[in-house]
């Protein structure tokens, strides 16, 4: 019988890999059973997608803008290139 | 020859100014989200930069944005994989394993409820959600962040994580797997009772 300390390694995993057919069979039977677990699994899911969004909360916030210096320590290098 | 050779190079300056100036925020804050540090996020747009004035590959079969944000992402992984050969991995896995007693009881049942989180409806939830997500990934240890920002670039290649990090698999997924219990219990503390 597998108990939830168990289930919940199993639960992460499969969000990086595909679990054995055998194995997924014994933590579905689990997730029926368990209301915890089944609240953490779907949990987990949604989670593994909002990480991957928070950069995007940086990444569109038009205030944060390259500072002027390396603006133009940059231009410079462009200019040295030149020659 | 040379003329032509001249013409592309100044092509090529002249370009240079105006990806500055059209994609120089944005490669900021592409590389802020992840490297979560300015200096270092100023320097690999810098080096991004550099390189994209050198090299010859731009041929215009893909924007200039994502050309640059494929340069930029490259210098980025690069960074992460020196910081992370500073600290010593196994370091991070030695004080605890997979077991996470804190979360569990002796019987392997949770220890205390698994709360519903509610999870965010509205625009708004939404980004008060990804805010209090982004304490929590900064919460953990850095190591584990990098691993969740690397997976971010990698779009999921767990395979090529471990090489760029020098970790065994395993590693990787005990990792993930105190993170992702880590931060789930920072949400049921700072989301729900917000």
């Amino acid at each position: 019988m597998m108990d939830c300390r168990k289930a919940s390694q199993l639960i992460s995993q499969s969000l990086d890999q595909k679990l054995s057919m055998r194995v997924r069979f014994t933590l579905q039977f689990h997730l029926l059973l368990c209301k915890y677990c089944s609240r953490f699994s779907q949990q987990l899911n949604v989670l593994n997608v909002a990480i991957r969004n928070i950069g995007k909360l940086v990444e569109n916030d038009k205030n944060i803008t390259l500072p002027k210096d390396i603006k133009e320590s940059i231009i410079k290098a462009f200019e040295s290139e030149k020659r | 020859m040379a003329k032509i050779i001249k013409n592309i190079k100044s092509n090529t300056e002249h370009h240079a100014h105006d990806w500055l100036t059209e994609h120089g925020d944005y490669l900021y804050r592409f590389a802020l989200a992840r490297l979560r540090d300015q200096h270092q996020a100023q320097d690999v747009v810098q080096e991004t930069f550099m390189a994209a004035i050198k090299s010859d590959t731009f041929a215009g079969q893909s924007s200039p944005r994502t050309w640059l944000t494929g340069i930029l992402k490259h210098k980025i992984i690069d960074l992460m994989r020196k910081s992370h050969q500073e600290t010593n991995v196994s370091a991070l896995l030695s004080d605890e394993d997979a077991n996470m007693d804190e979360f569990f009881d002796q019987a392997g049942h949770w220890a205390e409820a698994v709360k519903d989180l509610n999870m965010p409806e509205s625009a708004l939830e939404q980004k008060q959600f990804l805010t209090i997500l982004q304490t929590c990934v900064d919460k953990i240890p850095n190591k584990l962040a990098t691993l969740f920002m690397m997976r971010d670039i990698h779009e999921t290649d767990n395979a090529e994580i471990c090489k760029e990090l020098n970790i065994s698999p395993t590693n990787a997924w005990v990792m993930l797997y105190r993170a992702r219990m880590h931060i789930r219990k920072c949400l049921e503390i700072n989301w729900i009772d917000r």
